[in-house]
């Protein structure tokens, strides 16, 4: 069985005909993705599959990534933070530092492709190759809210990301004011992964009880990093308010906590304010628990995702994947995920996440249509097939710039 | 087995595929919700009429459009809401006519009521627009059967493509499957029973089952 075919218990054979059709019309394009590491965080992720399940369908696609002293990876680790809107001032040493390193992965990588597909601002000076060779299609992949940058951070990259023939964002809200077309592509997940496959009732007891936590009552969780944006001592306080109406116990899961001084200090906040609690569990994990998440997902009643400011919120797809109702912050890409009282449900305060926890633990029939509604939701727009889908869609309207309705 | 008409000219299921481009335009309120309608493509129009139609396919029946469900939920104005979600797109013929409807129903909202509420920061309403890919899915049917085994299992983009971008994105003025029916097999009954169903109050795969029923209860007559 081929990789593609896996999918078809998910999407159906109608969207993997589709997918085989768009890739017989971009049969044999090279497509060359470049980022910054092949390891670690959401973006590697996603190439690890997408590059090959693209080959499948008849794409020439493949993967590099750019090489970076310390001081590079220092200078990107400091725009990243800046574009997300932490003040930073960017030095002559700076502009030197990128450029250096723009010119030795020049010199290093082999750029001959149609398309070129640049993940973030990283490797986004390689388009400097495109002084001296044409006719390839180059696309700006922003991975990363750029809706509020500190000054200065976006005047450092649009010099270099305006040259680009298309953008890709992740939210409407990240748009910015470009001349090229921005498409909007949100992330997905696989269910085919540890996080998102499916699990036997056994394996997740045998999960919950390795945690320490056992299902007696209703569990009201929150999986995310322990960072003060993720919000969870709102979590924290709501679940207090819900819980003098109706019993049920909370889950904190997350990580990020042993090499982010911030996140210990916000895990030690968080257990200080929870006390001795035995209805209260926090869990600091390392980040290769993903069957642990899922199963922890899989066991809970409602799932809390009250951030104040996200990318795109990604962790709330996962929890309607497997059915379950949400309680969201209305920020980053959320929206797009959960629309109010549709497919989950949108809070803005502490009052409002208590009062919906307790609505959706007093009326199951309601908080599962919720979940299934969510489910569909995800299972239309945000698997790693639609998402594979859009690239394709992508590279197909390099070829018909400003075209609305094009016949293939 | 009966025989079945078959059609000289096959149906072609075709399937349209949506990429969503960004156009950088945002509304705060009702006031510059009106500027942006009165200009923008009608690519735009057609994103915020029909997405909610192929993206959320709920099990209950969705909110028709993003300006009424904006209205409802982030300006927190029900009339309104609810007067932009009873527009009834089947009435029109072109994106033209559905733009400048939702334009008189905010415009009279607003000569009456004279609210302009503005959303709270981070919920302005962010305007998109549709490029449509459409592709031939090679699935072609000759007689109601094969018709009926291909649409139980084309992708809900292709039952979309048919049943909207035909009638109000390519102005042919009558959904595809009614026209084949009609001008194909001679089944006008059918066609009208197609063309009766508003695709606007059902989830997509609901729609689905509606119109495979439709075709169903054809069939048992003919076999009858």
């Amino acid at each position: 069985m081929n990789e593609l075919d896996k999918y078809e218990p998910f999407v159906g054979e109608g969207v993997l005909r589709e997918l085989r059709l768009l890739g017989e019309h971009l049969a044999g394009k090279r497509v060359l993705n470049i980022n910054s590491t092949r390891v670690g965080g959401g973006v590697a992720e996603i190439l690890n599959r997408l590059v090959p399940l693209l080959n499948e369908v008849g794409l020439d696609s493949r993967w590099e990534v750019i090489h970076g002293t310390e001081d590079f990876f220092v200078l990107t680790k400091n725009l990243h933070n800046a574009l997300h809107g932490k003040p930073y001032t960017f030095t002559a040493i700076d502009q030197e530092t990128f450029n250096l390193t723009t010119r030795q992965n020049l010199e290093r990588l082999n750029l001959d492709a149609d398309v070129l597909f640049i993940h973030d601002p990283q490797p986004a000076g390689l388009i400097k190759a495109r002084e001296t060779r044409t006719g390839s299609g180059w696309i700006w992949r922003c991975h990363i809210d750029v809706s509020a940058p500190a000054p200065g951070a976006w005047e450092f990259i649009a010099p270099i990301v305006e040259r680009y023939d298309m953008s890709v964002f992740s939210a409407p809200q990240f748009a910015r004011p470009l001349v090229m077309p921005q498409v909007l592509i949100a992330p997905s997940i696989d269910p085919l992964s540890d996080k998102n496959r499916e699990l036997s009732q056994s394996e997740i007891e045998n999960i919950l009880r390795r945690l320490g936590i056992t299902s007696d009552k209703p569990m009201v969780t929150q999986v995310s990093r322990f960072d003060r944006l993720k919000d969870p001592a709102g979590v924290l306080a709501a679940w207090k308010m819900a819980r003098q109406r109706v019993d049920c116990q909370l889950i904190l899961a997350g990580g990020g906590a042993t090499d982010d001084p911030e996140g210990a200090q916000v895990l030690k906040e968080i257990r200080e304010a929870a006390g001795s609690d035995p209805d209260v569990h926090i869990l600091d994990l390392p980040p290769t628990s993903n069957v642990e998440i899922n199963a922890i997902q899989r066991a809970s009643t409602v799932i809390i995702q009250k951030s104040l400011k996200e990318g795109f919120g990604l962790t709330v797809s996962e929890a309607l994947w497997k059915g379950k109702p949400v309680i969201a912050g209305a920020v980053g890409g959320i929206p797009l995920q959960v629309t109010h009282r549709y497919s989950g449900i949108l809070v803005h305060t502490v009052e409002g996440t208590a009062f919906w926890i307790k609505q959706l633990l007093s009326a199951p029939e309601f908080a599962n249509k919720l979940g299934q509604n969510g489910r569909e939701h995800v299972r239309n727009n945000f698997l790693l097939t639609r998402h594979m889908r859009d690239y394709m869609l992508a590279f197909l309207y390099l070829s018909h710039p400003s075209e609305n309705v094009i016949q293939l | 087995m009966s025989t079945l008409a078959r059609a000289a000219v096959p149906f072609e299921f075709r399937s349209s595929l949506n990429m969503t481009l960004l156009t950088g335009r945002r509304a705060r309120d009702l006031a510059e919700l009106l500027e942006h309608l009165r200009v923008v493509p009608g690519a735009v129009i057609y994103h915020h009429t029909h997405r909610f139609l192929v993206q959320h396919q709920f099990l209950s029946p969705e909110p028709p459009n993003d300006f009424a469900y904006w209205v409802t939920n982030d300006l927190l104005e029900e009339v309104l809401g609810e007067e932009l979600a009873s527009i009834d797109v089947l009435r029109f013929s072109t994106l033209r006519e559905l733009r400048e409807a939702l334009i008189r129903t905010i415009e009279n909202f607003i000569e009456r009521t004279g609210n302009l509420r503005a959303a709270p920061p981070g919920q302005e309403f962010h305007f998109m627009q549709s490029v449509s890919f459409v592709l031939p899915t090679g699935q072609r049917a000759s007689d109601l059967r094969t018709f009926h085994e291909i649409l139980g299992k084309v992708s809900l983009d292709s039952i979309a493509y048919h049943m909207f971008d035909a009638r109000l994105r390519l102005e042919q003025g009558d959904n595809d499957f009614s026209k084949w029916f009609q001008d194909a097999l001679g089944e006008s009954k059918l066609a009208d029973a197609f063309r009766r169903v508003d695709p606007y109050t059902h989830t997509a795969e609901g729609l689905r089952r509606r119109l495979l029923g439709l075709v169903e209860q054809r069939l048992k007559e003919l076999q009858a």
